[in-house]
């Protein structure tokens, strides 16, 4: 791909149109690997309490460098206003930088996120200097009132988080990515290499996913399907597809036929 | 010799030295304090005061990191978390 290409967040600039997280593989090496083969330089991590029982144990970042990747911390898990914000300041705390995927979940079945607390605790965070990436649902009057309010990117939905089903509102996606003017990241629900091209294809300027690749039978194999799939998305969203038409069209000359 | 105090430390209760620190506390689990950020009694504290802010009796401690994670994500620093 064309190596100008770039991703440009709040002054942060990215090479990789795939984001990855980091949860759910079986140990740190095979988290190392499937990164690897996916391209990615975004990195999403959680911010835990330390294993203080048992300091034999290794440390994610042994393993992703963040002078490679950018780590992008955040607050999953959280169901109020209160925690997201107190768990954006300890990420800041642990001290990579200001970058925060902001999560305020709604629901445990869905993990749907909770918009109206989403855009208090933005607000909240961005006053604090916080570059605040949402993690918000396909609804694009609230992607536009979270870059109202000062985000430099909006990361809606494809699907319910590590449910796999795709892209399942294509329609709203469009709307958001035509009316929003900040880099859109379409975030979980991605199930295979397809869901991420669709995306790609559609205008996203990323695509953000973990349970796809770290959830697969092979995670590696998978990790690289998908950074084709971005990869070539890009380009066709690039090139502009043709119209769809019900009848054919053909595509060899008529003329010179006996 | 400073006297024998209770504190707690992410959640577990943990005897300690009066007058000792943030720092010695780290140094003591020996962890690394540019990874982690550290909460005493609710209030994030700058890396740089580590070395300054005693602990004392009762005082709740939270030391966390960043451990692997995508959207929701459950448990422990240990990387088996889900």
């Amino acid at each position: 791909m064309d190596a100008n290409d770039r991703l440009t967040i709040a002054g942060h600039e990215f090479r990789s149109r795939l984001w990855v997280g980091t949860g759910k593989y079986k140990d740190f090496a095979e988290t190392k690997k499937a990164i690897e083969a996916s391209g990615a330089d975004v990195v999403t991590v959680a911010v835990r309490r330390v294993n203080i029982t048992d300091r034999s144990k290794e440390n994610l970042l042994d393993y992703i460098d963040p002078k490679k990747y950018t780590i992008l911390p955040n607050t999953a898990g959280c169901y109020t206003v209160e925690d997201a914000v107190r768990y954006a300041r300890l990420a800041r705390a642990a001290g990579i930088s200001d970058l925060v995927k902001l999560e305020v979940l709604g629901d445990e079945r869905t993990l749907f996120p909770d918009t109206a607390g989403l855009i208090e605790a933005a607000k909240i965070l961005i006053k604090e200097g916080f570059i605040v990436l949402p993690y918000t649902n396909d609804d694009p009057i609230v992607a536009k009132k979270l870059v109202d309010i000062g985000c430099p990117a909006v990361m809606p939905l494809a699907a319910p988080i590590g449910s796999g089903l795709g892209i399942r509102n294509p329609y709203n996606l469009k709307i958001i990515m035509e009316t929003v003017k900040v880099p859109i990241i379409v975030d979980a629900g991605v199930g295979t290499a397809s869901d991420a091209a669709l995306a790609m294809e559609y205008g996203a300027d990323a695509v953000l996913m973990n349970t796809a690749i770290a959830g697969a039978q092979h995670p590696i194999v998978m990790a690289e399907a998908m950074k084709y799939a971005v990869y070539a998305g890009r380009l066709a969203y690039k090139a502009g597809r043709i119209p769809r038409k019900l009848y054919a069209t053909a595509s060899s000359p008529i003329e010179g036929m006996l | 010799m400073a006297n024998e105090i209770q504190i707690q430390v992410n959640g577990e209760p943990r005897g300690w030295q009066d007058g000792g620190t943030v720092a010695d506390l780290l140094r003591d689990l020996a962890i690394e304090t540019e990874r982690v950020a550290v909460e005493l009694n609710l209030e994030i504290l700058d890396r740089k005061d580590f070395g300054q802010r005693k602990l004392r009796e009762g005082d709740r401690v939270e030391i966390l990191g960043f451990i692997g994670g995508g959207c929701e994500t459950k448990g422990e620093s240990d990387g088996r978390e889900r």
